[in-house]
């Protein structure tokens, strides 16, 4: 009797299971076509994105060179990192220039965007004309033209001798020497302020007038406002640019490239951290180390990040 | 107090025009320069013409190696267009889903878009080559084609979840009455009515493969079928000592697909920077 109360118990929860499961299956009708709409992102994420990750994550641990069968090694890649000059160079070239390029480059662009705000004749033209250069900034065009401008024959060099500088000064080629070179990219990535401005502008018009407006009555001096006012409720915003920037500019590999060469300019004076890995990866064919190379800026970006946003807490300001 | 204020705009105004012209005089010395024989070139900082000439550009077109500048350009073509519309496909499909469309992990999804916004591509750059290595698609410009089908860039994905999510619901609820299925709903109102965001992707797409030199240069290896920017560097290697003037007449060449964008499609830059907070 008791065995047969059991199988009652058992048969009715297996049955509600079944019941379950076509009640899950008519809901599964219904996702079926977000499911179809998301398919090609799925496979893409599966196939490009995620196997790759691990895939690299494994090549990390191996001395993989693509043509031999690779060899896991443990962590031996990450111990050579540490001793090797090369790469600590990389970081240091790197670090000026985004610790130098980016915060100018930020400054740029948000006073730029409070004059704008504030109201000038044809706004809409010296918008488009200050974002021009971040739209172009990119391409192989202009890192040949910044050649050919800091060059030793270039437009700076005609410039300098034009306001009477001696001949010392106006033969140096600025992109060749290895005390000026890293200047020059620091010069064409503050250029581009453009896009953060475009951001900011949208930020400023965000905050609400009254607020300027109160701050009149009560006679606040502009420098007050711009830090009790525009500085708090713009800080998400700047907190947004400055995060995705410094990805950006730790990323920017073209303009290194083809200003300092292949092999990262004079003295390794233009060695951005992705022109070393494309060196390790694509001349030297040593895919794993290089693998090491791109996760340790995955690690390095990640707690960049991470840092940025804990040490802002206090600062940024969210309405709500 | 209103005589006070227009003095003030007209001296910012002055002071944002010299700030205009300090940015963009090397992009004017460069165009100005590309006009200008061997000779008048070296070290010269004005703007005038003192002789005139379209030599640079004869000799532009003329191309290096035995490829012309047109068959570059039609090489680039052939590389860009299929990517973008390969990612306005994929892209708006993504975004029409998350959107509006309900299944499990929607939100997990969304987060994972954000993430691979953010995410270095270096990180997967390695596993890729070899995996098209392995495919037998080196030398081609499969590598670079194919994944945007498959909705890999965060970025547009974001774009087509943030414009849909600013589409009147109604519009597609009255029609799912009238009978459309999430198919037809997508084809017929949410894709027409998303052409200012598939402008807007289309040129970001359109301008970041036409200057994605890394990928193109790891990707495609015979001369003849280089690319705008792959071509640019053999231009430097054949000119840069002897004839600045063809660099600058190439440079600007290349320019001109972009610049056409810009002037053409201006209101849509503008906008989608400022909707989506991101790169140009």
């Amino acid at each position: 009797m008791k065995q047969l109360g059991l199988f009652k118990r058992r048969w009715r929860r297996k049955m509600s299971q079944i019941n379950l499961n076509s009640r899950q299956s008519k809901t599964w009708t219904s996702y079926k076509y977000a499911i179809l709409f998301m398919s090609p992102w799925i496979v893409g994420l599966v196939v490009f994105s995620i196997y790759p990750i691990f895939y690299s994550l494994y090549l990390a641990f191996t001395n993989f060179n693509l043509f031999d069968q690779a060899e896991f090694i443990g962590i031996e890649n990450f111990v050579t990192l540490i001793g090797d000059r090369r790469y600590l160079t990389s970081l240091v070239v790197t670090g000026t220039f985004v610790g130098i390029g980016v915060p100018l480059q930020l400054a740029f662009a948000l006073g730029l965007a409070m004059i704008l705000y504030q109201g000038v004749y044809g706004l809409k033209y010296f918008r488009a004309i200050y974002y021009l250069p971040a739209l172009l900034g990119g391409s192989v065009a202009i890192a040949m033209l910044w050649r050919l401008v800091f060059g030793s024959g270039g437009l700076l060099n005609g410039l300098l001798g034009a306001l009477g500088l001696p001949e010392s000064i106006t033969n140096i080629s600025w992109i060749s020497n290895p005390d000026f070179a890293l200047g020059t990219l620091i010069v064409l990535r503050v250029w581009q302020f453009g896009s953060p401005m475009l951001i900011f502008l949208a930020g400023l018009k965000q905050i609400p007038v009254e607020m300027y407006e109160a701050a009149y009555i009560d006679g606040v001096n502009p420098f007050s406002k711009f830090l009790y006012i525009t500085m708090p409720m713009l800080s998400p915003i700047i907190l947004f640019n400055l995060i995705m920037q410094i990805i950006f500019a730790f990323q920017s590999f073209t303009p290194a490239f083809i200003i300092g060469g292949p092999t990262g300019g004079a003295v390794d004076s233009l060695l951005l951290y992705t022109l070393y890995l494309f060196i390790i990866a694509f001349t030297f064919f040593q895919m794993g180390y290089a693998s090491a190379i791109a996760w340790v800026l995955v690690i390095l970006l990640g707690a960049l990040t991470l840092l940025i946003f804990k040490l802002s807490k206090r600062i940024v300001y969210y309405e709500n | 107090m209103k005589k006070r204020l227009m003095i003030f705009t007209t001296l910012k105004t002055i002071f944002v025009s010299m700030g205009a012209i300090l940015m963009t005089y090397p992009l004017i010395w460069m165009v100005v320069s590309s006009f200008r024989p061997e000779l008048d070139i070296f070290r010269e900082t004005s703007l005038i013409i003192r002789h005139f000439t379209l030599e640079n550009y004869i000799r532009a077109l003329q191309g290096v190696a035995g490829t012309t500048f047109f068959e570059y350009m039609t090489n680039t073509l052939k590389l860009v267009l299929p990517v973008v519309a390969g990612t306005l496909i994929s892209s708006s499909f993504v975004g029409y889903a998350i959107a509006r469309l309900d299944f499990p992990f929607k939100s997990f999804a969304f987060t994972i878009i954000l993430l691979t916004m953010m995410l270095p591509m270096h990180v997967m750059l390695i596993p890729r080559f070899i995996m098209f290595r392995e495919l037998g698609w080196l030398g081609t410009y499969l590598p670079l084609i194919v994944p945007s089908f498959f909705a890999v860039q965060g970025f547009f994905n974001y774009l087509f979840i943030q414009f849909i999510r600013g589409i009147p619901k109604e519009l597609d609820q009255a029609a799912t009455i009238d009978g459309c299925n999430p198919i037809s709903v997508f084809f017929r109102i949410i894709a027409p009515l998303s052409v200012p965001a598939y402008i807007t992707a289309g040129i970001f797409s359109f301008l970041w493969t036409y200057d994605d030199f890394f990928s193109q240069m790891i990707y495609i290896t015979r001369p003849s079928e280089f690319t705008i920017a792959l071509a640019l560097r053999q231009y430097m290697d054949a000119f840069e000592l002897t004839a600045f003037g063809v660099m600058f007449a190439t440079s600007v060449m290349s320019l001109i697909p972009i610049l056409v964008l810009f002037i053409t499609c201006q209101k849509y830059l503008v906008e989608g920077i400022a909707t989506t907070g991101l790169k140009g």
